[in-house]
């Protein structure tokens, strides 16, 4: 095996664990936006999961105990959006984007006391004998649990919203509030449900960011991942395994540009940088040249407002 | 992704939104007030802490005559301006902008407050009331890269570059140079993040050398996060602005540490006396404008002796990073034997030395 095929099994391994936080983001905002609400604040809320996951770590010495933190910080972050948007009916988009700002802030506030403290990074689930094996080892059976953990949520998404009554009664939300208020459907309730389980999702994103992939509190650490995560679910047409597999291409062009500037092929850097956003950008325009697709994938009440005796 | 820029755009001004906020101590009449400007978060243990740990040593030393005021996370552009002219409109007699992005805003605001002196951090540009300064990072660059020769078993080094400015560049050139004179087996692989500071990206970047067979990780970003996976690894890493040990205290080599102390009790001293000029400083290991954290305790005597004896070399002016014969990638002999680079020669240093692989992105 020469030096560059030999690198495959580390890229593979690198880009599985690069997808996760996308992953975790992206699936929440999923389900978020199948129930018609849009909430553009994912970075402001994997933000303050990773902050708070990471400060309760460091306090309690137990990760555990830090993913359950980060999961109800983001999770109350979300709260605020829901009761802003659906029991006040504020604008989605702009409530979103004002708590992007929020979570920025509101981390760094948080986060004073941490900047600076090292962790441990959480161990990794080495499967005696299979994580030996040549190439795929370490990339299939070497990683952190967690990066198992975003790969099984995507079944379990996929069953809750295609496969239960819950999961079809929040589609119907999605599709019209109207009909499924006539029908009986708590429509604000379920709503907000849906986004308490995004902001969660974020939360625990971000938190794999600051507990296990850079085991440090940054402000920002985040680094725009929010908005990517945003973005594949867009391009993922809404569909679970297509988030998942849209956060590996996007994380494998992400490991495979760094590794090609370091066998010094002469792309500029700023090009290759510029690759996973291209891939992405070239994805949504392939899709969206199918309106049809677009207009069967998409939640019909996506970003509406909606109330109850309108 | 137009979702990331507007996020990005609206970061910003909700950025300067926090800053104008945080301006406006007042402060009693009869102190000279300094103001400083940083580009990043004085938590951040790394750049602009380093910067803020020399306010604090004005502050110490001069505390009766002088009183401070810190601006931060201030981004590089048209806030900038706003936030440096506050800071000369509410009676700051001296104002530091720390980041090469503050250049411009630096200047304009200069033009219209000719009684209030400035000194702007890593720029060329000055004016009768604008002085610059930098350290010569590359300096330690070359002591580092002696130390790396010495350590490397794989004979590849990882080396992590936030942007192709001449200022990395040259850092890199200085290290390799060190590199091969210890080891002339060694050599450099680069890896451009396009980024000061992305924890997430720069460990990619690591991994990705490490994963080449890199066993001696460098950086010129701002992040502990290389040295976390340097360590997590068994490999060694080398820290950048401040001392990082604790992220990696097995992996941790040393770090090219800025210290800015000296030089600002200096410059507001003078601003006291009434001697102060707008020069342009540029100050290596012999002006303390820099110096190395402690060396791991795994570093060999001799390689320690052989680091001390390098940094004193250049203290005294018996070496130079660039002592001639330097070559390019492609052979050719670009310093003379006999010579050393010139300061405008490193200032605009756009090629990389023979034993770094790739080119520079232009």
């Amino acid at each position: 095996m020469n030096a560059e095929l030999a690198l495959i099994g580390p890229i593979l391994a690198a880009m599985f664990a690069a997808a996760t936080p996308l992953l975790f983001a992206a699936l929440g905002e999923l389900v978020v936006e199948k129930s018609g609400v849009l909430n553009l604040g994912v970075e402001g809320m994997m933000l303050v999961g990773a902050v708070c996951g990471f400060a309760v770590t460091v306090k309690t010495g137990s990760a555990p105990l830090g993913f359950l933190a980060a999961a109800g910080a983001g999770a109350l972050t979300a709260s605020l959006f829901g009761a802003l948007t659906l029991g006040l009916l504020a604008n989605q988009v702009a409530t979103g984007l004002a708590l992007t700002l929020f979570g920025v802030g509101l981390s760094s506030l948080i986060g004073q006391g941490f900047v600076g403290i090292p962790l441990q990074g959480m161990p990794k689930l080495n499967i005696p004998g299979l994580s030996d094996l040549p190439v795929v080892g370490q990339a299939l059976f070497g990683q952190d649990v967690l990066v198992y953990l975003g790969v099984l949520a995507v079944p379990l998404v996929h069953l809750f919203l295609y496969r239960t009554r819950a999961g079809l009664v929040l589609r119907a939300v999605g599709e019209n509030h109207a009909a499924a208020h006539a029908l009986g459907y708590k429509v604000i309730r379920i709503r907000f449900l849906a986004v308490l389980f995004g902001g969660a999702m974020s939360g625990l994103g971000g938190a794999f960011l600051s507990m296990d992939y850079t085991p440090m509190w940054a402000e920002n650490m985040t680094a725009g991942r929010g908005w990517i995560a945003l973005a594949l679910v867009v391009f993922a047409t809404w569909k679970p395994h297509r988030v998942m597999l849209g956060a590996w291409l996007f994380g494998g062009v992400t490991i495979a540009q760094l590794h090609v500037q370091g066998l010094g092929f002469d792309i500029p850097s700023q090009l290759l940088s510029m690759l996973p956003y291209l891939a992405t950008v070239l994805v949504l325009v392939l899709i969206s040249r199918d309106v049809a697709r677009i207009r069967l994938n998409a939640p019909a009440c996506l970003g509406k407002l909606f109330h109850p005796d309108a | 992704m137009n979702r990331r820029t507007m996020g990005k755009t609206l970061l910003g001004l909700a950025g300067a939104a926090v800053v104008a906020l945080s301006v406006g101590a007042a402060a009693a009449q009869d102190k000279l007030k300094v103001g400083f400007v940083y580009v990043g978060p004085i938590s951040d243990h790394g750049y602009s802490y380093q910067h803020d740990q020399g306010r604090l040593a004005v502050e110490k030393t001069l505390g009766d005559k002088v009183s401070t005021t810190y601006v931060e996370n201030v981004p590089e552009g048209a806030d900038a301006e706003r936030v440096i002219e506050q800071l000369a409109a509410s009676g700051h007699k001296l104002i530091f902008t720390t980041s090469f992005g503050f250049m411009n805003p630096t200047l304009k605001v200069a033009q219209r407050y000719p009684d209030v002196k400035f000194e702007h951090a890593t720029g060329y540009k000055r004016a009768a009331n604008v002085a610059t300064y930098s350290a010569r990072f590359y300096e330690g660059r070359t002591v580092v890269g002696a130390i790396a020769g010495k350590m490397t078993k794989s004979n590849v080094i990882g080396y992590i570059g936030s942007f192709p400015i001449p200022e990395v560049v040259s850092g890199i050139n200085a290290f390799t140079i060190a590199l091969r004179e210890q080891n002339p087996k060694a050599e450099v692989r680069v890896v451009w993040v396009n980024s000061w500071y992305d924890p997430g990206k720069e460990a990619e970047a690591a991994k990705a050398l490490i994963d080449q067979g890199a066993d001696v990780i460098v950086q010129h970003t701002d992040s502990p996060a290389p040295i976390q996976t340097a360590q997590e690894r068994g490999l060694w890493s080398v820290g950048q602005s401040s001392d990082m040990t604790r992220f990696g205290p097995k992996s941790h080599l040393t770090a090219i540490v800025d210290d800015w102390n000296g030089y600002y009790v200096d410059r507001v001293k003078a601003v006291l006396d009434g001697t102060w000029k707008a020069v342009d400083t540029w100050g290596g290991f012999k002006d303390k404008m820099l110096f190395l954290a402690p060396y791991n305790p795994a570093i060999p005597a001799d390689v320690v002796a052989l680091a001390d004896t390098i940094k004193a070399d250049i203290m005294s002016g018996k070496r130079h990073s660039f002592q001639g014969p330097v070559k390019d990638q492609s052979g050719k002999v670009v310093i003379p034997e006999g010579k050393s680079a010139t300061d405008e020669q490193i200032l605009k240093m756009d090629w990389y030395v023979e034993g770094v692989q790739g080119k520079v992105p232009k």
